[in-house]
């Protein structure tokens, strides 16, 4: 078994028979961050009891993470809210802010948030005085590497909550090749009612889309593929133009490989649907395909060397060569100093 | 200095069980459990009747009670904030 | 993975996967008298793998893994892969048990009702617990309580009682040496032996009780006894619960319940006879 009795649980849940590896689901689903998905989706299909309590407990979990997701959220909206700065929810939380379909189950970890980089520091400031701290000193390596390269500030964490925020200018770091349109993603951003705001439809699958393929190692990959399947089913059924809307997009912000790819991934493992023209398959989809798949019956990571080399491009991705030399011979002279 | 106005989560959002002096208080919102002493219990009760800033808020105090904190009535709406239990309106 | 073990302990099932033979035969040495869960399945998945692929054979060290997992666990010897397997049953309960609410409290019951004993590590609790289970009473659990929250009942979860340094000669003047796991030296808690709970205790592992005491015991020069405050005891029991914060209204009532209708004590006691005499006069004036 792979991950793939998963995907198939997710994508049919009323086609896995008696005979299921149930703990071998639970496992996988576990190690994928989709348990709470899991146990929605299969909320009234006939389990062995042990799994209904599993998925009972699952679900609870979720709903304590939309609690302190929407919680996180709202301090920081208190935090910011004199700031006169547009706030706009990201990734899971905004699903849960905007009761979106890709919320149901959905684990939530940081508090991720985008605003114009022109306010970072005004930002930066007003949550360290409503009692958020930097996780390292302010003037260490690793801080200057996240203001010059990254499209984010380091992560702070909040003193008594003990709950991280990501604050983002932009959604790709600035070292990656595609130039995404920030300002275009918080002009184009809609207000929710309580003053922050969510990506429009088309954006935040082209956010998804980068964060799966255009950044990262594809960990935790089955999961950002589900959120853009539930995301794009939603948005097509409610828009005719979607599609069209979502080409736009992805062009204007540098994506539109990633975007494709994206779909394409969902349509072949959560039968998303979607129109001719977007599915013709790559060659190099089927690597992508087989690094998402990676997990066994008992959770653990499978197929080590595919795995190295997304680890790999993951790196190349956000760093030219040269910049990518210096940054791990500079971690390594620093890790060789006393002290 | 009367400050900002200040505003508690409507009641249905809170749960209080009093505890030999202490009141423990579950908070819906946040699914935060806090444990708070006095004058607290009583701050949140008196900001319940709608938003207040300090001056009105120390007005509702000494109506309903015997209340001598008022030198530090910016102290605790400050912890109160800090914990999400009130918020500036 | 290679080897695997279930087991079913008190209303949880777990799979334990290992890629070493020995530590799942030691595990299966000290749970031979448990039952296998009944549908074949399990609430939770323990890993015992190697931290490096080559450090299966070359000086083998064991990570701790499995469906819940802590990124910065330091890997044991293979020689201490029984304690790795037990660590990790807990780890899989701190972290991913829901259904109940965890204590950090050792359970005993008699005559139908539950005695809690909590507080910091080191106190005793697990000695005081082992000890009372073999003087009349039923060992529910040592290390968790399972606070059930619709019924406000303790639940067992009877695991191998894990003894640390002087514990161990203690209990091995109690019990017979068929009750023992080996003798592991050198753990990052220093010696360890881990005892099987008694066949009263294993078979009643499916029956709750409700709490009829709170015990807060510590080690003390002077017998001693003080009442304990209601707002304190909330505080401490929280503070000593894995879980609470995840559990939201539901963790709150219960723990809530539970402080207000649950008299408590905390004792200082110089030795164990001391702190078990205590126990069983206060036991002797809740039942009248």
């Amino acid at each position: 078994m792979n991950g793939g009795l998963l995907v198939r649980a997710l994508r049919d849940p009323a086609s896995l028979g008696p005979d299921t590896d149930w703990s071998g689901l639970v496992s996988a689903a576990r190690a994928e961050q989709l348990a709470g998905t899991l146990a929605m989706r299969m909320a009234g299909c006939d389990v062995p009891p042990r799994v209904a309590a599993i998925f009972a407990s699952a679900r609870r979990d979720a709903a304590y993470a939309r609690t302190q997701a929407l919680w996180e959220a709202e301090m920081a909206r208190r935090a910011l809210a004199d700031l006169d700065v547009p706030v706009v929810l990201l990734k899971g939380t905004a699903f849960y802010a905007a009761d979106l379909d890709a919320c149901a189950g959905r684990s939530v970890g940081d508090l991720d948030i985008l605003v114009p980089r022109a306010d970072i520091e005004r930002v930066e400031q007003a949550l360290l005085a409503a009692g958020w701290e930097r996780l390292k000193p302010a003037d260490g390596y690793d801080d200057q590497y996240y203001r010059q390269w990254m499209h984010e500030i380091a992560p702070l964490i909040h003193r008594t909550r003990d709950r991280m925020i990501d604050v983002h200018h932009t959604i790709l770091p600035l070292t990656a090749r595609p130039t995404p349109d920030a300002e275009s993603l918080i002009a184009d951003s809609v207000e929710l009612e309580s003053g922050l705001r969510i990506l429009a439809p088309a954006d935040i699958i082209v956010h998804a889309a980068a964060h799966l393929i255009a950044d990262g190692d594809l960990a935790g990959g089955l999961r950002n593929l589900w959120d853009i399947d539930r995301l794009l089913r939603q948005f097509a059924a409610a828009d005719p133009a979607f599609w069209t809307t979502l080409e736009e997009r992805a062009v204007r912000h540098q994506l539109r490989g990633a975007v494709r790819r994206a779909v394409r991934l969902s349509h072949q493992l959560y039968a998303t649907p979607v129109p001719d023209g977007w599915r013709a398959w790559r060659p190099a989809d089927a690597l992508f395909r087989a690094r998402l798949l990676a997990r066994n019956a008992w959770g653990q990571e499978r197929r080590k060397l595919l795995r190295f080399a997304f680890y790999v491009r993951s790196h190349w991705l956000r760093m030219p060569p040269l910049m990518l030399a210096r940054h791990l011979w500079t971690k390594a002279r620093r890790g060789r100093q006393p002290g | 200095m009367a400050g900002p106005t200040y505003i508690a989560d409507d009641l249905y959002e809170l749960v209080t069980v009093p505890l030999d002096g202490l009141s423990l208080v579950y908070h819906e919102p946040s699914g935060a459990t806090h444990i708070v002493a006095p004058p607290a219990p009583e701050i949140l009760e008196a900001l319940m009747e709608g938003p207040a800033d300090a001056t009105e808020l120390l007005r509702r105090l000494h109506a309903r009670y015997e209340f001598d904190g008022d030198e530090v009535i910016h102290v605790r709406l400050g912890e109160l904030e800090e914990a999400g239990l009130v918020r500036r309106a | 993975m290679r080897h695997r073990l279930d087991i079913q302990i008190g209303p949880v099932a777990f799979r334990i996967g290992s890629a070493w033979k020995a530590p799942l035969d030691a595990l299966g040495r000290l749970y031979a008298a448990y039952p296998k869960p009944a549908d074949g399945l399990a609430d939770f998945t323990v890993r015992l793998e190697p931290e490096k692929p080559w450090r299966r054979w070359l000086r083998p060290s064991v990570a701790i893994k499995g469906d819940y997992i802590l990124p910065d666990a330091a890997p044991l010897a293979l020689a201490h892969g029984l304690l790795a397997a037990e660590m990790g049953m807990n780890l899989q309960m701190a972290l991913g048990q829901k259904n109940y609410l965890l204590l950090h409290a050792a359970t005993v019951e008699k005559d139908g009702r539950v005695l809690i004993m909590t507080g910091e590590s080191g106190a005793g609790k697990s000695t005081l617990a082992a000890l009372l289970g073999e003087r009349g009473w039923r060992l529910m659990g040592d290390e968790f309580g399972l606070l059930d929250m619709d019924t406000g009942a303790l639940m067992p979860f009877p695991r191998a009682v894990s003894l640390k340094n002087g514990a161990i000669r203690v209990m091995e003047a109690e019990v017979g040496a068929d009750r023992f796991g080996p003798r592991l030296e050198d753990t990052p808690k220093g010696a360890i032996r881990h005892m099987r709970p008694n066949d009263r205790a294993i078979a009643g592992m499916g029956q709750g009780g409700m709490p009829s005491l709170l015990l807060f015991p510590r080690f003390g020069p002077a017998e001693a006894v003080r009442g304990v405050g209601k707002a304190e005891i909330f505080m401490r029991l929280t503070q000593a619960s894995t879980n609470y914060v995840s559990l939201g209204r539901r963790g709150f009532d219960a723990l809530a319940r539970l402080v207000e209708t649950v008299p408590a004590l905390a004792i200082d006691y110089p030795d164990t006879d001391t702190a078990v005499g205590l126990v069983e006069a206060f036991w002797r004036e809740r039942a009248a």
